[in-house]
């Protein structure tokens, strides 16, 4: 029998055991953003017509915690294994590149959803951002993270210590994140930064999933899958090579 | 027959250290082998290697005739490994931890063979112990523990005992004793030379990246006719000087003297009785391997 199975459930329980500082927590910073920032624009702006900025911010918040959520668990499960050095209890098994990474990306899916889940209901205690297109809403959802505990992987990997990992996440994550149009639509913006924005696949990621909620969005949900599908493929490929390499976990 | 473990023209370049210079060794299936050598010798990195922890910078090893690059899944699915290192999950009990690793041999519902490692390791009452928890010694054993749940055709232990209280180290040895008689190839690394003069049946010592001494332990012990004569002195005697060429220890008032054979015997008694000294205590004995383990050392650095 596989290993998988095993290595999924260790990496889903080492978060949940300490979920208050890997649920609770972020769930807490989005319900602080929804606050300041509903309490601020909701009256000033509004996105789409007959949609409120709090129903328009709920969506965006959630696919941002999401996807930090899903990175922070596989980046953080690697170097914390690689500095304690018990990374050799998954080396030593007969595991399979293909399986530890399965059972790494699961996980930062996994955890990417609950915490989403979580902001999302934390949300509907302010307003029911309606939700048009389940579907398409949670392909966005698994697409995303997928993305993001792939990257986790590939940085988990790669850093040595903790600063480096701070580093990715201060230095690419965020930005990409927060200028993907979590807070506002691009169309409020200059079209310089109009096509800035669109050379983000993270914009794509909550535009795609903004649809699934309000039915409406700025592109079409299949331009975004398009361009979003590839893209994860891609990150999972080399997080997958990476692994397969050996780089850093078997010198 | 194929052998446990086989190692070929194994070397390993670190950056700046050429940590393994060449190694060559066989080590059949049901041996309980001993790999020697002081810090730096090599051992952990040799071990790493047959993990598949660590690449070879050239030559090849084989666990149970599986590649441990190219057939990694069958070589580790026979191999377990105790690491040196004193590493634990923070976020687990002993007991999640044993039953994770069975996981991840594929193994289901393994409690039975995981109560009898506890039972066997003492550690029945802290399964339910977070292993953050643990002392020390605790924790070496629940390594010991994870590295026997596949019940694995050949086990290593890179010094298993370091750390553990001397109580544990009869209980963990009669352990792998009985492993080793069920069939269990034993490779084990330790600075305890009694341990391995002990338990093992053949010895290698390793030396800056090189193997300086293979042989069966006795072979290594009786090497020669040479004896040791250990003699307690009254406190205030000295021992003989015309004595004192013989002299290869002393801790106290206890002197250990070099025996070439036993006549040497004769003269040695007949100037401690002549020259009036007390001897209040004496025993006979065979040359010890941590004697060996120092003059073939000593030789390989005058070479
Ligand atoms: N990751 C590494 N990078 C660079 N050098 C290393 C690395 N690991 C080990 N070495 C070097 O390789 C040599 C052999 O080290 P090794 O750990 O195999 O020794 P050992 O025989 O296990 O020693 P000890 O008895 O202290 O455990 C040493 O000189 C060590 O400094
Ligand atoms: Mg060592």
């Amino acid at each position: 029998m596989s290993g998988f199975p095993m290595l999924l459930r260790k990496e889903i329980l080492r978060f949940w055991k300490v979920a208050f500082q890997t649920v609770m927590a972020p769930v807490l910073n989005a319900l602080l953003y929804l606050l300041i920032f509903s309490h601020v624009l909701e009256a000033h702006v509004q996105v789409y017509p007959g949609i409120g900025y709090t129903a328009f911010l709920i969506p965006g918040l959630v696919m941002m915690s999401a996807l930090q959520n899903a990175f922070a668990n596989s980046s953080s499960s690697l170097i914390q294994s690689k500095i304690t050095g018990n990374i050799v209890f998954v080396l030593l098994p007969p595991l399979s590149e293909l399986e530890f990474f399965g059972a790494y990306l699961i996980a930062a899916i996994v955890r990417g959803l609950v915490v989403g889940v979580g902001v999302w209901l934390v949300g509907m205690v302010f307003i029911d951002p309606g939700l048009a297109h389940p579907i398409w809403a949670l392909v966005f959802a698994i697409l995303a993270s997928a993305a993001f505990g792939a990257i986790g992987i590939v940085a988990g990997i790669w850093a040595d210590k903790f600063d480096h990992l701070a580093g990715v996440q201060n230095f690419v994550i965020l930005p990409l994140t927060f200028l993907s149009g979590v807070f506002y639509s691009i169309h409020s913006l200059s079209p310089f930064w109009q096509s800035v924005s669109h050379l983000n696949p993270v914009f794509y990621m909550i535009d795609g999933f903004r649809y699934g909620f309000h039915g409406i969005s700025d592109v079409s949900p299949w331009h975004s899958l398009a361009v979003i599908l590839p893209c994860t493929l891609l990150i999972c490929l080399l997080s997958l090579q990476l692994l397969r390499s050996g780089y850093k976990l078997r010198t | 027959m194929t052998a446990a473990v086989s190692i070929r023209g194994l070397e390993k370049r670190y950056a700046s250290v050429h940590a393994l210079q060449g190694i060559d060794l066989e080590i059949a299936e049901g041996e309980f082998f001993a790999l020697l050598g002081p810090n730096g010798a090599g051992k952990t990195t040799l071990i790493s290697i047959l993990a598949g922890l660590t690449r070879a910078s050239a030559g090849s090893a084989e666990i149970m005739g599986y590649d441990v690059l190219h057939k990694s899944r069958h070589a580790r699915r026979n191999l377990g490994v105790v690491p040196q290192e004193l590493i634990f999950d923070p976020f687990f009990s002993v007991r999640e931890m044993l039953r994770f690793q069975s996981g991840y041999f594929g193994l289901r519902d393994n409690d039975a063979w995981i109560d009898e490692i506890l039972d066997n390791l003492a550690l029945t009452d802290k399964a339910n112990t977070n292993t953050r928890l643990l002392s020390g010694g605790m924790k070496r054993r629940v390594l010991v523990a994870q590295a026997l749940v596949h019940k694995p055709p050949v086990i290593v232990l890179d010094e298993p005992t370091a750390g553990v209280d001397v109580e544990l180290r009869q209980t963990l040895w009669a352990f792998i004793r009985r492993l080793n008689r069920q069939g269990h190839t034993i490779l084990l690394t330790t600075h305890y030379l009694e341990e391995a003069e002990a338990l093992c049946n053949r010895v290698a010592m390793l030396k800056a990246g090189r193997v300086v001494a293979l042989d069966h332990t006795a072979n290594l012990l009786h090497s020669g006719d040479e004896r040791r004569l250990e003699i307690t002195l009254a406190p205030a005697d000295q021992l003989p000087a015309i004595l004192l060429p013989r002299l290869v220890k002393q801790e106290g008032s206890l002197h250990v003297l070099r025996l070439l054979d036993y006549a040497d015997l004769e003269g040695i008694l007949t100037t401690l009785r002549t020259s009036g000294v007390a001897v209040v205590g004496m025993n006979l004995r065979q040359i010890d391997l941590e004697e060996v383990f120092i003059r073939i050392m000593g030789q390989e650095s005058d070479a």
